[in-house]
């Protein structure tokens, strides 16, 4: 297991009594948690356990009802702050522009902000295509993709900002199980490589107990526990053991529908 | 649709402030100017010369019968550049284009990819709605003045052709240009110039705010067609009145 300690380049990630509510649910209530830099944070939780909204908090996408949001602490809460640290989000569909080839949504950010001439542009686009090992696909269309090939455009579309911070929403959902540890494996090489911190939310067992320095298991807009794998694994809560040792081998009904 | 007035003006207000920046956007406009261009001429030519025929069938031999073949020309040319025009391709945009703007954007929205943009400090107005807008207010009024040119020569043909009528091509055309103005030319022009901005605003506006999965999609396009041709109509009145005096 990598010791966040050695990876200094990330930014610290507090997150302080979020709560959200939409019309009368309460769907985060009250979150608290730390993510060090150069960590890789997974969140787990079923389904509705409301992990999607917390990202979308955590990248600005919603406004929490309360709570702060730290980022080396500093709240990230006004545009201003914000816009000092570099954070990205791979989306679970990949969000890939499907009128854009490949090539011009990993460059996407870098053309529009105009941060470096067209040639410029293209080799860190053929770079970071390289880095998640997709180089053909550069004038290929999204829809040409496979899903795990489109999580992987997504991911390197993620790294040209030379993220602080990136979040990743369920990354190896509706993949096959070899996509998912091709996806598992980019994570943790670019966490290795660019010493990112990142914070990724899965319903996956193998990705998070396999990528993960600390798992948090969320339920019903809560955080039951929060530790590295093997204290999760041992955590003596129900909902927590009902989560990580669902099976179908277990549940014998579903093999007589 | 009523509800939602104050967010498309809002919309628009955000838009005109990003003008700015359009040039900067010249690629994207330019593409859709194409797309609008591309995906309606044929159907602006073939719509305007019937619209200009049928005016001329329905007129003309009631005029001539009154002894008036010279008013004929005239008055197709009046209605054309004054109304049919303008009203007819701003009604047949908001149903070609303006749905197509809709969809597209409430795709992107649908499947994150708006998101994905905010993601990365990309504005989905100077990104997504600004081109849009600025190519359909810069198509819409071409298309409508080749219409006008389309629409007095389907009067004009008809009127020729008709054994009813008989009008000479002459006599059309220079009845027309002692009716017709460059005034009321350009009045049209403008009219369209401003159902350009409601059909782009419109259509844009439902897209942006487009949820649920296809279903939403398709309620966020008839939604962007009906709300465009009730607004072109209601626009049409009120803009009639405003040039006439």
């Amino acid at each position: 297991m990598n010791s966040p300690a050695q990876k200094p380049d990330g930014v610290k990630l507090e997150v302080r009594g979020l709560r959200k509510s939409f019309a009368s649910q309460e769907v985060l209530q009250g979150l608290d948690f730390t993510v060090q830099p150069g960590e890789i944070f997974v969140i787990m939780g079923p389904s509705g356990s409301g992990k999607s909204v917390l990202l979308k908090h955590l990248i600005g996408l919603e406004a929490p009802d309360a709570g702060e949001i730290l980022v080396n602490g500093e709240s990230i809460m006004t545009p201003e702050i914000a816009a000092k640290y570099r954070m990205a989000l791979v989306f679970q569909s990949g969000a890939l522009l499907n009128s854009l080839t490949v090539g011009e949504n990993v460059g996407l950010y870098l053309t529009e902000h105009r941060l470096k001439p067209p040639a410029e542009i293209e080799r860190i686009v053929r770079e970071k295509l390289a880095d998640v090992r997709l180089s053909e696909a550069i004038h290929k269309m999204p829809g040409e993709l496979s899903g795990g090939m489109k999580k992987r455009a997504a991911i390197a579309r993620a790294l040209v900002i030379e993220p602080q911070l990136i979040l990743y929403d369920e990354p190896t959902s509706e993949l096959d199980p070899l996509s998912s540890v091709v996806i598992g494996q980019e994570i943790w090489n670019l966490n290795q490589n660019t010493r990112v911190t990142s914070l990724v939310v899965t319903h996956d067992r193998d990705l998070a107990f396999g990528v993960a320095d600390r798992i948090a298991v969320m339920d019903g807009g809560q955080i039951l526990t929060i530790g590295t794998p093997e204290a999760v694994k041992a955590f003596p809560d129900a909902r927590v053991q009902t989560f990580l040792n669902a099976d179908f081998k277990r549940e014998p009904r579903f093999k007589n529908i | 649709m009523f509800d939602n007035i104050g967010q498309m003006v809002l919309l628009f207000w955000r838009t005109l402030g990003a003008l700015p920046l359009a040039w900067r956007q010249r690629q994207k406009v330019f593409e859709q100017f194409f797309e609008i261009g591309n995906a309606s001429l044929l159907m602006v030519c073939m719509l305007s010369f019937f619209i200009g025929g049928v005016l001329s069938l329905q007129t003309g031999p009631a005029l001539v019968e009154r002894g008036l073949p010279s008013a004929v020309g005239g008055i197709v040319g009046l209605a054309v550049a004054r109304e049919l025009a303008p009203v007819m391709m701003a009604i047949l945009i908001a149903g070609r284009i303006g749905s197509a703007m809709a969809a597209e954007i409430g795709s992107m929205r649908v499947y994150q990819e708006i998101d994905a943009l905010r993601t990365m400090n990309i504005n989905p107005i100077h990104y997504l709605v600004l081109p849009r807008l600025v190519a359909i207010a810069l198509a819409l009024p071409m298309l409508v003045v080749l219409a006008i040119l389309i629409g007095w020569f389907g009067g004009a043909t008809v009127a020729e052709i008709n054994h009813h009528m008989a009008i000479p091509f002459a006599v059309f055309f220079g009845d027309l240009r002692s009716m017709v103005e460059l005034k009321d030319v350009a009045n049209g022009v403008f009219k369209t110039f401003c159902f350009a901005i409601i059909i782009g605003t419109v259509s844009c506006h439902q897209g942006m705010a487009t949820i649920g999965g296809p279903r939403g999609i398709g309620r966020s396009v008839t939604k962007a067609v009906v709300n465009s041709i009730i607004l072109i109509v209601m626009f049409d009145y009120i803009l009639t009145r405003l040039l006439l005096h």
